[in-house]
């Protein structure tokens, strides 16, 4: 599904990936920890093809494709998804048309005919109720006064409706009640499929009490300084970070 | 043809004044005044960043020539929209193009028409409002003005139907000027909504219109007033909307700028009793070589009046705009409520804004609020749409519409909100497929 060989990647003329390697098979959900500043979020933004994270070395394939010469849209269509650890407000564009217009972007992409406004409607609004949220959401601006449990389960929304084959999850957990984290979680946990895989990038091991991941790996440094199963998050939230660092210093 | 500045007033005298028996006084007052005003040039403060070249350059003082404008009529037809609607082409009205509905307690007659109890009211308010000082294109209207529309609303009476006023300009074979005049006057209590609409004929046109509207609100009088322009990007324009509010009374203005080489739009609010309101939005969209400028001036002369002021403009390739909006609160005037906001967006590095919102406030127990901003397109809710599949370009229009959405969304009238989401959305781009999900149904959500 996605093969990160020896990623290096810099922002603002900082290096912050510095040879990164990770494999990640269909249905696979492989979490990324890591203390502030490793580059976890870089990684989901140079996946992503954002402007400004510059890749100076190595390559990334995704469903059999280089994708680091693509643009931010291509690679979406692709079925690439970054679920934003602070989604983007954007008043004057209703989140309705933004979904429509994301849905038709990705359905062409696939060769499937645009929904009509009606059957996209309804199906908004099922999705709506999945992550319960008010369908008066749909209506007002992307993100737009939500609150930060509002704007996350929004992300979860848009991932159920553009059907990726691979999410990113960018420390989703921050700045969530535990409620809001259920509901996150069993959102996400409700889109595991064996064709679809999750990186689930987060500080904290709390998260993947609801998200149960099949490899953990801990990125410090702008590399991976160890991999593990499920149980070394729970090592990490004993032990900190501290100890890996300083090992592989 | 080449003329030098000092020329022009001599020319525009000679041309246009004096023709008339009517309004002697209001011409002769006009043409006094336009002759003291010097023309405008980079040092004249109104007219700092708006350049009257264009008007050195050919000699827009003639007379136009040809008043065919039935081409035109799909440029301003507005869908399921009930109106009284009458067409002037280059100021000259269209009878055959216009439809008249009697409604109790309505009098639109044109000026030539009126009977003599309406010519008594016309000649009570023509000129009261729309000062010579202001604007000297103004000053030339007062100047040369003998017809135009007058709308008389009746004491206590509600309009069922908006009154619908098209001026089209249209090809001429030399530069020309046009010139028309509105009055408005509502009695109190009287109820009314005006739409003004200044379109063109697809034809190349070096056409100057001059139009001045003035409306008297009376007391507890409500008028909601629209102001729709999309000429030619050859045409000129030099307007003006001169209000007077009365106690109490309301005035809701609605602008969309669009189109035209050259446009300048003046606009006075007279707070002159207690309690009125005004709410004024207004957006500009300059693209290519276009120039607008507006100058807006609300006068605060009582108490407990209120005014909200929100104007967004969105600049693309090398056109340029100019926002100049004063608040003046007078030394009676306490307890006033106002706001002016003016938000810019930049689409371009050889775009154009010159901004200045200014505050004057002589009374001691006001709440203002005044702000202007400047600003590109934000990368990053780009990138948040790219993120979900929409192409960079999709996401550039989307964001644009998005700046002036909220404006769009606050119009009343739905015929005329369902019309001007196409026509807006055509600004950004002419391919349908870019803009189709900006213009979803309105009852979709």
């Amino acid at each position: 599904m996605l093969s990160i060989k020896n990623l290096h990647a810099k922002v603002e003329e900082k290096d912050i990936l510095k040879g990164l390697n990770i494999e990640i098979k269909p249905g696979e959900i492989h979490a990324i920890m890591g203390p502030n500043g490793a580059g976890k979020s870089t990684l989901g933004n140079v996946l992503s093809g954002r402007e400004g994270y510059e890749v100076t070395d190595g390559e990334v394939i995704f469903d059999g494709k280089n994708i680091l010469d693509m643009d931010t849209e291509e690679r979406a269509r692709e079925g690439l998804f970054l679920a934003f650890q602070y989604p983007v407000e954007i008043p004057g564009v209703s989140n309705l048309e933004f979904l429509k217009a994301s849905v038709d972007a990705v359905r062409a992409h696939r060769g499937q005919d645009p929904l009509d406004s009606v059957s996209f409607l309804k199906l908004a609004r099922e999705k709506c109720k999945a992550v319960n949220l008010d369908q008066n959401f749909l209506k007002r601006g992307v993100n737009e006064g939500f609150s930060g449990g509002e704007k996350k389960r929004n992300e979860i929304m848009q991932m159920m409706l553009l059907e990726p084959k691979l999410c990113i999850l960018d420390e989703t957990d921050s700045g969530l009640d535990i409620d809001a984290l259920q509901v996150v979680a069993e959102g996400v946990n409700s889109q595991r499929d064996p064709n679809r895989s999750f990186i689930v990038v987060t500080h904290y091991q709390r998260l993947l009490d609801y998200i149960v991941p099949d490899y953990v790996h801990v990125l410090a440094g702008g590399k991976i300084v160890k991999s593990g199963g499920k149980e070394l998050a729970l090592e990490l939230e004993e032990k900190g970070y501290g100890w890996i660092e300083n090992g592989a210093a | 043809m080449t003329q030098a500045v000092s020329d022009f007033h001599q020319q525009a005298l000679s041309q246009w004044v004096g023709k008339s028996d009517k309004f002697q006084r209001l011409n002769a007052d006009g043409s006094k005044a336009f002759e003291a005003l010097p023309f405008p040039t980079r040092k004249t403060e109104a007219w700092k960043y708006t350049s009257l070249y264009a008007l050195t350059q050919q000699d827009y003082n003639q007379a136009v020539a040809t008043f065919d404008g039935a081409e035109v009529a799909a440029n301003y037809q507005v869908d399921s929209l009930d109106v009284q609607q009458w067409v002037f082409v280059n100021g000259q009205f269209q009878a055959n193009l216009s439809t008249q509905k009697n409604e109790s307690g309505l009098h639109m007659v044109r000026f030539s028409d009126a009977s003599a109890e309406q010519l008594a009211l016309i000649e009570k308010h023509l000129g009261q409002v729309a000062e010579n000082e202001r604007n000297l294109f103004t000053a030339l209207n007062n100047a040369q003005v003998q017809d135009g529309v007058f709308i008389y609303v009746e004491k206590n009476t509600q309009l069922t139907q908006p009154i619908h006023i098209v001026n089209v300009t249209t090809q001429q074979g030399q530069a020309a000027s046009a010139f028309n005049r509105c009055l408005v006057v509502l009695d109190q209590l009287a109820q009314a909504t005006v739409i003004e609409q200044f379109v063109s004929s697809d034809a190349e046109q070096d056409v100057l219109l001059n139009q001045v509207t003035e409306a008297v609100v009376g007391n507890g009088a409500q008028l909601q007033h629209y102001r729709l322009h999309k000429e030619h990007e050859s045409s000129l324009h030099f307007g003006g909307v001169y209000v007077d509010l009365g106690r109490d009374s309301q005035f809701n203005s609605y602008q969309v700028l669009l189109g035209g080489k050259v446009k300048r739009l003046d606009v006075l609010v007279n707070h002159n009793e207690g309690g009125s309101h005004c709410e004024m939005k207004g957006v500009y969209l300059p693209k290519n070589d276009q120039h607008v400028d507006i100058h807006s001036y609300i006068e605060h002369k009582a108490a407990h009046c209120t005014t909200d002021e929100i104007y967004r403009g969105i600049m693309a390739d090398q056109s340029k705009a100019v926002f100049n909006g004063r608040i003046h609160i007078h030394p009676d005037a306490q307890k006033t409520l106002a706001e002016l906001s003016n938000k810019n967006l930049l689409l371009s590095d050889k775009a154009q804004i010159n901004t200045k919102p200014e505050l004057e406030i002589y009374a001691d127990d006001v709440r203002c609020a005044h702000g202007a901003t400047v600003a590109q397109l934000d990368e990053t809710a780009k990138f948040y749409l790219q993120s979900r599949g929409i192409s960079a370009q999709e996401a550039d229009i989307m964001l644009s519409f998005g700046f002036i959405n909220e404006l769009l969304d606050s119009i009343p009238l739905e015929p005329l909100r369902v019309a001007l989401r196409p026509l807006l959305a055509q600004q950004f781009s002419s391919d349908r497929a870019l803009t189709q999900h900006i213009l979803h149904d309105e009852a979709g959500a």
